[in-house]
């Protein structure tokens, strides 16, 4: 119980500084590598809690694919590479105030409402019940997502090429 | 060998509030995108810890989902945001402004 508890807390430490150099650094290339902390520690909390398909797709897809499209996003968006301070508006004060609101009002209400819920950690999910749910249960919605991937890829190179 | 599951969703709540506050305060189109792609982490860290919670996959089913729309947006996105570099030569949000009275 003890161990689980210290590995969450550190992995967590890990993705709330990950979190905050995101939004805060302004060094754009560092902003996209705090966001690789922040999603290879939710792989690391998926494997804690049992889920290792998803946590390998993260790092498959977030951090393999998602963050090297971040990367092409600011080399061929010509962004400044050096610090500066044009990364952010004078909003700063401002936007604490709905973010810290959104933290309050739903860390409150989860506290309220699954204070004292503990979660049972058995054996890692296997495969094949992940498998069995997406080609069985939810087979339609599979579908559904694979033309949307479709509809997405066909609409950035509509979008993005040259004519 | 149990863990509290409060600890997942303040979590997500403290990363989902990072987001948002990337996402009011930068002005630059990228990172904008990466702030909506912190929300969206913290809406998975949630849908996992409950799908270990109620023992139940289907968590893990939508949240692999989540994922595969996440990876279409940032496509999309950045498609959009290298279409409005093209135009104003600037990834700029504050730029984008043509629709203002």
């Amino acid at each position: 119980m003890v161990a689980e508890n210290v590995a969450f807390g550190i992995i967590a430490a890990a993705m709330a500084v990950g979190a905050i150099g995101v939004v805060r650094t302004q060094n754009i290339v560092h902003a996209a590598l705090f966001l690789v902390v922040v999603l290879a520690g939710g792989a690391a909390q998926y494997i804690l809690l049992g889920a290792e398909f998803v946590a390998w797709v993260q790092v498959l897809v977030y951090i393999g694919a998602v963050i090297v499209l971040f990367l092409f996003g600011i080399m061929l968006t010509h962004a400044p590479m050096h610090p500066t301070e044009k990364m952010d508006n004078n909003l700063r004060a401002w936007a604490l105030l709905p973010s810290l609101l959104i933290a309050v009002v739903l860390g409150g209400l989860l506290i309220d409402a699954f204070g004292n819920d503990k979660i049972h950690l058995d054996a890692p999910t296997p495969n094949a019940a992940i498998t069995n749910s997406i080609f069985r249960v939810y087979l339609i919605p599979f579908e559904v997502v694979g033309v949307l991937l479709l509809a997405a890829l066909i609409g950035a190179v509509v979008l993005a090429r040259k004519d | 060998m149990t863990v509290p599951l409060n600890e997942f969703l303040l979590l997500g709540a403290f990363l989902f509030a990072t987001g948002v506050y990337g996402v009011v305060t930068r002005r630059n189109s990228v990172l904008v995108l990466m702030s909506v792609e912190l929300m969206l982490a913290a809406v998975n860290v949630n849908l996992v810890a409950f799908s270990a919670r109620v023992h139940d996959v289907a968590g893990q089913v939508f949240a692999l989902f989540v994922l595969t729309i996440a990876a279409a947006e940032v496509g999309v996105g950045l498609a959009m945001v290298l279409l409005i570099y093209r135009n104003l030569h600037s990834s700029d949000l504050d730029d984008v402004d043509v629709l203002k009275g």
